[in-house]
């Protein structure tokens, strides 16, 4: 075991599915010699060659485009779109192309790629940086989005995305690349896509969080607890498909229910969450289920960023207001 | 094979444009563009202060007083000269590491220093500065340009649009749509691919099979040019030709400005000594712009070193003025944000301004 940041358990989990299969291609912008501009692919093109770990033209279509056509000649593509606001730059390619290509072929093809990016708010970055789009990503039938909130979990979901036949956008919330270490294994293991983690047990109220608001939901239900408030914290792991049973089931023994996201309020994953709670479980709930998001602007110009983004304290409030309705 | 190769002697036709040496000497005497005493001592004094301010804003950043930025320093000819042909009602659309011709075209330097740190005000052009704030997205700004020049045409307006992209820039699908686009459209517009011979980390040779980014205008049927881009007069001259074309309606056209950035690509984090040598700095450096143009300004005593430090000091203190009232502005507001959003705000915007004015009363 070794102490990981999430970044080293992504070129961790890089590493092992380049050396496990060959038809792994790694690529994009800058992740050759520069290993990445966060460093993702560092060392990967020294020991795996420039065949497989290289450099793109700059043109986030193209590296789409390219992985839907190589996933016709058995190869196992992923590539890295260098920040995820450039990923409407690849949206015919992702979601007209890659997303269809089973559907459209009748079975004949699918496109078992990986789609590697880093986003989320409060580093600062410039415009189409930060944003947070896998509810766009997630509206997309015929892919699967995942979002790791933790370098144990990026190791065996990364592993596991590279795995699956059709298509994984893989999100990398920047604010967690290198806030903390943990232990990770250094032999390989998966984790399962579509299966949520119960990180904290309660009876009281639960939150459903994925990415880096699993840590204001952790803070908030510490917060809580001093109050004699016990809340369960699902971790998502995969926002498409969302693990419906595991939501289910403690919404059923807290009655009470907080869904967070980090992005805009408008649609969204934690809309279709609460649709599907109230669609299920109504007669279990004390209350109406609650969202904490950011607001319906476009993502803010980094000096509002602070205010912007929702935090544990308005997690708080809206579990107070559910245990008080 | 028994068809001649259509890219033979392809080189010939893109021979890279030079007028000014790099010991400052002119090369090419016919093609010396007709610019006025003072016009050149402004070009040089221009760079000069774009030199200062890139290095001001590197320690600004280092400080943490300054965010976002893209240093400048090695294209001061490449931007300068190109922007120096336009005229105030033509129509910017520059990249992010263009805040010098913005500034140049009109943008007060706070507000330049409040895009920086993110600060929408930084992004709102004053009335009559024709242009849009600098782009992040790599090779947007291109089609744009065809636009904004289809507009000039259709308004019989006299005016040109010129954007700016970089080598890696032009990989980018927008690129040859923009190009074409302008070129169906004989619409007035210039287009400069800056050609620093990096994008981030990826050399320029791993962009393209092709020997130069100029030859692309030729599929699309448009003029094509690569000039030497730290030679400031050559840049001017190609720049400025291209301009009278485009007024006259003869079309867009694209210029390579062969040129280098010194400094990081931006300053979060980037380290160059990963990807390039020593060396190679060393033999961009010895093309400086500003130094091949002092020489050949002294040569016409035109230019001194008083001269030079007067503009120095000018620069820093007009960057301390300029810092000061940046930092005197409003701290910028999610209710701002939320207000800009809409010409009319709809249900939910108006539910969550109310939410998010208490929010900031507290
Ligand atoms: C669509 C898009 N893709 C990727 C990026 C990230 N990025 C920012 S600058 C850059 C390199 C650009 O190189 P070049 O066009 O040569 O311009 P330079 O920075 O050298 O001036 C990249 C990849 C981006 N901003 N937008
Ligand atoms: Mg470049």
């Amino acid at each position: 075991m070794a102490q990981m940041t999430m970044i080293q358990a992504i070129t961790n989990a890089l590493h092992t599915e380049l050396k496990n299969d060959e038809n792994v291609l790694v690529f994009g912008e800058d992740v050759g010699q520069n290993g990445g501009v966060f460093r993702a692919t560092e060392g990967l093109q020294e020991e795996f060659g420039e065949e497989r770990v290289f450099d793109t033209p700059l043109a986030e279509s193209g590296i789409i485009g390219l992985a839907v056509g190589m996933s016709t000649q058995n190869l196992r593509p992923v590539p890295e779109i260098q920040f995820f606001g450039f990923v409407f730059e690849a949206m015919d390619a992702v979601s007209g192309q890659a997303a269809r290509m089973r559907y459209r072929s009748g079975g004949r093809w699918n496109a078992p790629m990986t789609i590697r990016s880093p986003f989320g708010g409060g580093v600062h970055t410039p415009e189409l940086h930060a944003d947070s789009l896998e509810g766009l990503m997630a509206q997309q039938p015929g892919l699967k989005v995942v979002i790791p909130s933790n370098p144990y979990d990026a190791k065996g979901l990364l592993i596991q995305s590279i795995r699956d036949n059709d298509p994984v956008i893989f999100l990398e919330h920047m604010k967690l690349y290198r806030s903390f270490r943990e232990e990770v294994p250094e032999e390989e293991y998966t984790i399962d896509l579509g299966k949520a983690n119960v990180k904290r047990e309660g009876n009281d109220i639960t939150f459903v969080a994925y990415g880096a608001m699993v840590h204001a939901a952790l803070k908030a239900a510490d917060e809580l607890k001093e109050e004699g408030i016990e809340a369960e914290v699902i971790d998502l792991r995969t926002v498409a498909p969302v693990d419906i049973d595991t939501i289910i089931e403690s919404v059923e023994k807290t009655n009470r229910a907080v869904v967070i996201q980090e992005a805009q309020k408008q649609a969204g994953i934690a809309a279709s969450i609460v649709s599907e709670i109230q669609e299920r479980s109504i007669l279990h709930l004390e209350a109406p289920v609650l969202r904490v998001t950011a607001p319906d602007t476009v993502y803010p110009f980094s000096e509002a960023e602070e205010v912007w983004l929702p935090n544990h304290k308005d997690i708080v409030e809206k579990a107070k207001q559910s245990i008080n309705f | 094979m028994s068809f001649k190769n259509p890219l033979e002697g392809i080189e010939e036709k893109f021979e890279m444009i030079q007028i000014l040496d790099e010991d400052g000497q002119i090369v090419d005497e016919d093609n010396v563009p007709d610019l006025s005493d003072d016009d050149l001592v402004e070009l040089m004094r221009r760079m000069v202060y774009t030199r200062v301010l890139d290095q001001r804003s590197i320690a600004l950043n280092r400080q943490g007083r300054l965010g976002f930025y893209a240093p400048t320093a090695g294209q001061e000819a490449s931007q300068l000269g190109s922007h120096f042909a336009m005229e105030k009602e033509d129509f910017l659309l520059p990249a992010y590491r263009d805040v010098p011709q913005l500034i140049f075209h009109g943008l007060p330097l706070y507000q330049a220093f409040l895009f920086s740190r993110g600060h929408y005000h930084g992004n709102q052009m004053p009335e009559d500065v024709n242009a849009v704030s600098p782009q992040i997205i790599i090779g947007a700004q291109i089609t744009q340009a065809a636009g904004v020049a289809y507009g000039f045409k259709h308004n019989g307006k006299k005016n040109v649009a010129l954007t700016y992209t970089g080598d890696g820039g032009a990989s980018q699908g927008d690129f040859y749509e923009g190009v074409n686009f302008a070129g169906a459209y004989k619409a007035p517009a210039i287009f400069v691919v800056q050609n620093n011979q990096f994008a981030i980390s990826v050399p320029v040779e791993k962009q393209s099979a092709a020997e130069t980014i100029a030859q692309k205008a030729a599929a699309a049927g448009v003029p094509g040019y690569l000039v030497d881009g730290m030679d400031v007069l050559a840049v001017y001259k190609v720049v400025k030709e291209a301009r009278d074309r485009a007024v006259n309606g003869e079309g867009p056209t694209l210029i390579e400005t062969m040129t280098y950035r010194y400094g990081p690509h931006t300053m979060a984090g980037d380290d160059p000594t990963r990807y390039r040598t020593d060396d190679m700095d060393d033999k961009w450096e010895k093309r400086d712009p500003l130094v091949r143009f002092r020489k050949y300004l002294e040569g016409k005593d035109l230019w001194s070193e008083e001269k030079e430090n007067e503009i120095v000091e000018t620069a820093k203190e007009e960057i301390k003025e300029a810092i000061k009232k940046a930092d005197k502005q409003d701290k910028q507001k999610v209710t701002d944000l939320i207000s800009i959003m809409y010409d009319e705000l709809p249900q939910n915007l108006e539910e969550q301004m109310e939410e998010y004015k208490e929010k900031e009363s507290k």
